[in-house]
């Protein structure tokens, strides 16, 4: 069954507060198709967390403000029954969190959190077979003796583990879409890699799609069809992981890629920071967000001080919101692997 | 588990062992170390204007002239198995529990102490069920509607029922309601099994009185507890699983949130049942808290010393249910 399962327009999310309002979120558009996977990148404070807690319709309860639309199989969420949403969370969207040691509840047996998270949306479903669920889904995402280690609390188990726990408890309800805010920050770096690859295999078996929410280039670059980045509430660059990786076009995008470190590089190549830190969303720049920070800001004539920049085609498909000539961008994106390659070639001091 | 309740059952005896050791030293040690010969011993035990010959008789009687660890001994076995008191030809036999006798009264402490067990019991029973009904649910409330005039108006309401001591409130209330306008008039105690209706009557006012302290402090607690857990990781997990906002209030967010109430609910009780003393005195209640008053006002030590290691099994008993339950809450408990 292709086409899209996701569509989010102009979405805005803003919280009053004391010292103004927030823009967490301000005017962010995608779409994702069933079974693909979507990697959103950005700094912290770039509003990826809050863009996925919107979708989820999590912001219940809180005072933020949204508009915009988030169409889900052709339904907005945007304005729609609480309760409405309510049936869909969990049951068609699903989402596992950074910090799987505080996500699941200390006084619970985990089978007992994963049915349910089961009988939520199969009201029709008894109790053994809710547990049966339980068991297949442990199994699944790899718990060894799914079938007693059901009846074992959170801290029985490792944070590893406890992520597993978390993915079969969001996956045991078949979701449409998964969303993965951070999944394996938290964790080992030897489990990381474990845990994408679980996600990795049981998207393909469940055939849901992804979006996967990281700061980390090299989490997203393994799993995702499509990354779009995100910088202070806005999107500054979307594509396929492959223009994202291959011709980014985006000076962000450009910090992001030097400061992630890379196996094919020498050891003695620098990691490079994005100088200067994200700005505050209640008092955004004027013109480009990222212009403070950015090295090139100089050389669009004073534009990107003072007009916000539109997301613009580069290729088919890809977006990037910068006031720099297409020439100007090519150009600088040579420069920099130029520099990349020289400094790889020079030999160890 | 099972071995952990036996466990904590030992650490119980033997804690009730040290109350006994530091109740006996602090009657009987630290006069001594005080300087306190023991003829002066024994005439506190005689109560106020004693005569000679009556605390001679006392001193004989406790055998304070002995060493102190035959001293403690006695008053170990006289708790235990009870005790002989010789005077002069008559032996008289004290059944244990044996605490001795009350100097004023020359009846034996224990039995007393227990006909005034089931007034405190009453008391302490009724009130809590009022207050911990009454608090946590208006912290849980207050919690949910954080910053509204609900929340502001009970927690205004709370910060004075911390605050008013009982022997105020508790005038208050008898004032009003029992002499303005007399809906429980001459509050005395009925017990249960004579007539629980009447039992209830009698006892509104105290009960309201008391809860309303307690239960101002509970919804304070329950309000801080409610607001950190609702802040939890895990209860956006349980949001995310589609529960009922009622399910993810109750079921997630009140289960976490009640866990250190439970504790704190222990000892209350724990402490209440050693005697509620200003309660008990305000509307004339003759429980454990008022026998305190008594003995303390007529200096009468056997009373004291018994109504001690009384209030100080509650609170140990207390502690040890409050262990094993939080064992039984909290699967993190190691046991």
């Amino acid at each position: 069954m292709p086409g899209t399962l996701l569509e989010v327009e102009d979405l805005r999310i803003q919280f009053p507060t004391q010292d103004g309002l927030v823009k967490s979120v301000d005017g962010i558009s995608f779409s994702l198709d069933r079974g693909k996977t979507l990697g959103i990148v950005g700094e912290s404070g770039s509003g990826k967390s809050v863009t996925s807690l919107g979708i989820m319709g999590l912001h219940h309860g809180s005072n933020a403000r949204i508009t915009g639309e988030i169409r889900l199989d052709g339904e907005n969420l945007v304005g729609a029954q609480p309760t409405r949403v309510r049936e869909l969370r969990g049951g068609k969207m699903a989402m596992i969190f950074q910090d799987p040691l505080s996500s699941l509840h200390p006084y619970f047996k985990i089978g007992d959190q994963i049915t349910e998270a089961y009988r939520v949306h199969h009201p029709d479903a008894s109790k053994k077979q809710a547990r049966q669920r339980a068991v297949d889904m442990l199994a699944r995402v790899g718990i060894p003796q799914p079938s007693t280690r059901v009846d074992d609390y959170p801290h029985q188990f490792s944070g590893g583990m406890r992520q597993r726990v978390m993915i079969a408890m969001a996956l045991c309800n078949d979701p449409g879409l998964l969303i993965a805010d951070e999944p394996t920050t938290a964790l080992d770096v030897t489990v990381q890699a474990q845990i994408l690859d679980l996600i990795s295999d049981l998207q393909s078996e469940f055939g849901s799609a992804v979006i996967i929410i990281t700061h980390d280039l090299g989490v997203v670059a393994e799993l995702s069809d499509d990354i779009l980045v995100m910088y202070a509430g806005r999107v500054v660059e979307y594509g396929t992981a492959a223009d994202i990786f291959g011709q980014p076009s985006h000076p962000y995008t450009w910090g992001l890629l030097a400061s992630m470190p890379r196996i094919d590089r020498e050891r003695t190549a620098r990691l490079v920071p994005i100088p200067g830190t994200p700005p505050s969303l209640i008092k955004v720049p004027s013109g480009c967000p990222f212009h403070p920070r950015c090295r090139y800001a100089d050389q669009t004539g004073g534009r990107s001080q003072n007009e916000v920049p539109p997301l613009r085609e580069v290729t088919p498909g890809h977006l990037s919101a910068c006031h720099l000539t297409a020439a100007q961008r090519a150009g600088f994106w040579k420069e920099l692997t130029a520099a990349q390659v020289r400094e790889d070639t020079r030999e160890p001091a | 588990m099972i071995t952990f309740i036996i466990r904590r059952l030992i650490g119980t005896i033997f804690l009730l062992i040290v109350v006994s050791m530091i109740t006996f030293a602090i009657f009987f040690l630290i006069p001594r170390l005080a300087g306190q010969n023991t003829y002066q011993l024994a005439a506190q035990y005689v109560g106020r204007n004693p005569t000679r010959q009556a605390v001679l008789q006392v001193e004989q009687q406790l055998g304070l002239a002995d060493p102190l660890y035959l001293q403690y001994g006695r008053f170990l076995k006289g708790i235990v198995f009870g005790a002989h008191y010789r005077s002069g030809p008559q032996v008289t036999y004290c059944p244990p529990p044996c605490f001795g006798y009350s100097f004023r009264s020359q009846l034996p402490v224990w039995p007393q102490m227990m006909s005034d067990v089931p007034v405190t019991l009453s008391l302490a029973i009724g009130a809590s069920v009022l207050w911990l009904i009454g608090g946590v649910s208006i912290g849980v409330l207050s919690a949910l509607r954080r910053g509204t005039l609900f929340d502001r108006f009970s927690m205004g309401v709370a910060l004075a029922g911390v605050s008013l001591p009982i022997f105020f409130t508790g005038l208050i209330a008898l004032e009003l309601f029992s002499y303005k306008w007399p809906i429980f008039p001459n509050v005395q105690f009925v017990p249960f099994t004579q007539n629980p209706l009447e039992w209830a009557r009698n006892l509104i006012l105290p009960w309201c009185v008391l809860a309303f302290l307690y239960a101002a402090l509970y919804a304070r607690l329950t309000r801080a507890g409610m607001l950190e857990t609702m802040s939890e990781d895990y209860i956006r997990t349980a949001r995310a699983k589609g529960l009922r906002e009622r399910k993810v209030i109750v079921k997630h967010g009140l289960r976490a949130a009640l866990t250190p109430i439970v504790t704190i609910f222990g000892m209350d009780i724990g402490l209440l049942l050693g005697g509620a003393i200003i309660t008990e005195v305000t509307f004339s209640l003759h429980g454990l808290g008022f026998f305190t008053v008594q003995a303390v006002n007529n200096q009468d030590l056997p009373e004291i010393l018994g109504v001690t290691m009384l209030a100080a099994f509650f609170i140990v008993v207390a502690n040890l249910v409050v262990d094993i339950l939080y064992a039984v809450l909290d699967p993190r408990v190691r046991y």
